[in-house]
């Protein structure tokens, strides 16, 4: 990769060690995709802020580097691991770990970023014009700046999306240039799709796709869909841009999503009958999510407890329009600054299976907090569970 | 051809998988151990290996876990892969661990259990 001169004297350490490192993973990342140049980016999303993901390396990491660093253009965060306005409410949460959760908000606060905490940056900002070169690291928020906002972003990791707010720079390569080659087509072939649906043919498109998919067989769904299509795609694979088509090429292989596929990422992931609790939220709910949940949950209530994420930003909104007070009535709980992928309000002492309907949310609800997961389509749970 | 990613020496015990990894997700950032009963190596530890996989997958947040597995002295001496992915080599290249990216038939040639060496300043990366 070609540096500018003023890129290696930052390389080289002429200009501390923040810089040095920031350039330092930068030219990791570009030399792993082939880069040929730093380009400028103009807004940066983090991941890395819950204390549940990055521990006290992590934590110990960010304080030492918010001592100097400070983000050059706008930066935006992921979720916590839990929402500090309630965490009274939530006794088996101990203190060290509201402790280092808090070090490491003030950490990114310290470093000058939004602090949005949320995985839906793009429910929060108005996008920036087509083609505008940014950095994220949510996986979701990558897939869905690409796919569905004509933004330009590689699917980056947290280190490199944090190198990336500090310097202003990415590497130029894959999905940031014109002209993205997309050797697979993935032929939908249920009919009726549930968010449910789109979600397991994310994670399955995530599978056998790299970088980027056609999707056939299916215009684009409403919102909800559309998040749980990024959000189960980012979870297992590489892939980071999709796109619908109506008439499918004669190039590209052709791959299909039918029963038989969607039973084997229902299995991999569905392993309860039902669940102890329900939570909704993996992407954070958007307003109009939240809009379209206080409608169906008129004159109903839960039976369980249902736990649902949005961002802070979001809720207030909703607040405002009056969208909440029939969800808090129904006995739905919002958190905000937190999501279900890894939050330790969910107490496992307590909680065996949980009752979701997010793919993203039940490989880490499987695989990280160790709990049983329950998938059905948010409709379904409306139907199941209150009364 | 080798591709270097992330500079260093590194010697060790190869533990190879051909499942891509999800290091957030499977691996315990304290101890190393793969916790995801999907992956061929399921319930062993990636501490002091050479580490030979096909590619990271998954959360962005992974770059930490690999970052957490070198200060826990959990971490693998060296990592080698078919695909460099951002999320392993910005892992990597923060927690200073040699990465390098070899080719199919390279990666084919490897056999899990060896004792091999990593250099990226020698003429045979590794061997």
């Amino acid at each position: 990769m070609e540096l500018t001169s003023e890129e290696k004297a930052a390389l080289n350490g002429e200009h501390g060690d923040t810089l040095q490192t920031a350039y330092r993973i930068l030219v990791a990342t570009g030399e792993a995709t082939n880069a040929e140049k730093l380009i400028p980016i103009t807004w940066a999303h983090l991941s890395g802020v819950n204390y549940n993901t990055i521990g006290d390396a992590g934590e110990q990491f960010l304080r030492e580097l918010s001592k100097d660093a400070r983000v050059k253009v706008k930066a935006t965060v992921n979720p916590m691991g839990i929402d500090f306005d309630r965490i009274s409410e939530f006794n088996h949460i101990d203190d060290e770990f509201i402790k280092k959760q808090a070090s490491i908000r003030d950490s990114y606060i310290r470093m000058g970023v939004e602090p949005t905490f949320s995985c839906t940056p793009y429910d929060i900002f108005d996008l920036p014009e087509k083609n505008t070169q940014v950095s994220f690291a949510e996986s979701n928020a990558a897939i869905f700046a690409n796919s569905l906002g004509g933004l330009k972003t590689n699917k980056e990791s947290a280190f490199s999306a944090l190198a990336s707010a500090i310097t202003g720079k990415s590497p130029y390569s894959d999905l940031r240039k014109d002209n993205i080659s997309t050797p697979m087509t993935i032929r939908m072939k249920m009919d009726n799709p549930s968010e449910l649906d789109f979600g397991m043919l994310g994670f399955f498109a995530g599978k056998v796709g790299d970088t980027s998919v056609n999707i056939s067989g299916v215009s684009q769904p409403n919102r909800r869909s559309c998040k749980a299509l990024c959000g189960g795609m980012g979870t297992s694979g590489t892939c980071a841009k999709f796109q619908f088509v109506d008439t499918e090429d004669t190039t590209s292989e052709k791959v299909d999503f039918g029963k038989e596929e969607m039973n084997e990422v229902f299995d991999e992931l569905n392993t309860a009958e039902k669940g102890d609790i329900i939570t909704l939220g993996s992407p954070q709910l958007g307003l109009e999510e939240i809009s379209d949940l206080s409608k169906m949950l008129k004159g109903k209530s839960f039976e369980k407890r249902c736990m649902i994420f949005c961002s802070r930003a979001i809720q207030e909104q909703a607040r405002a329009l009056d969208y909440i007070n029939e969800i808090e009535r129904a006995g739905g709980e919002i958190l905000s600054d937190c999501c279900t992928c890894l939050t330790p309000l969910i107490d496992t002492n307590e909680t065996d299976a949980i009752t979701t309907n997010s793919i993203k949310g039940a490989y880490y609800l499987k695989n990280s907090t160790g709990v049983d997961v329950n998938l059905k389509p948010l409709a379904k749970i409306i139907e199941d569970e209150t009364k | 051809m080798s591709k270097i990613i992330v500079q260093g020496t590194a010697q060790g015990t190869v533990l190879k998988t051909t499942s891509p990894i999800n290091f957030l997700g499977a691996v315990d950032k304290k101890t190393g151990t793969i916790r995801d009963e999907k992956y061929d190596i399921f319930e062993k530890s990636i501490k002091d290996t050479i580490l030979v996989f096909p590619h990271g997958i998954g959360s962005s947040v992974g770059a930490y876990t690999i970052y957490s597995l070198k200060s826990n002295n959990s971490a693998p001496v060296a990592m080698i892969c078919t695909k460099a992915d951002l999320t392993v080599a910005s892992g990597c290249a923060l927690a200073n661990i040699p990465m390098i990216v070899v080719s199919n038939e390279e990666f084919d040639s490897i056999q899990d259990g060896n004792k091999i060496t990593v250099d990226t300043k020698s003429e045979n990366i590794f061997n």
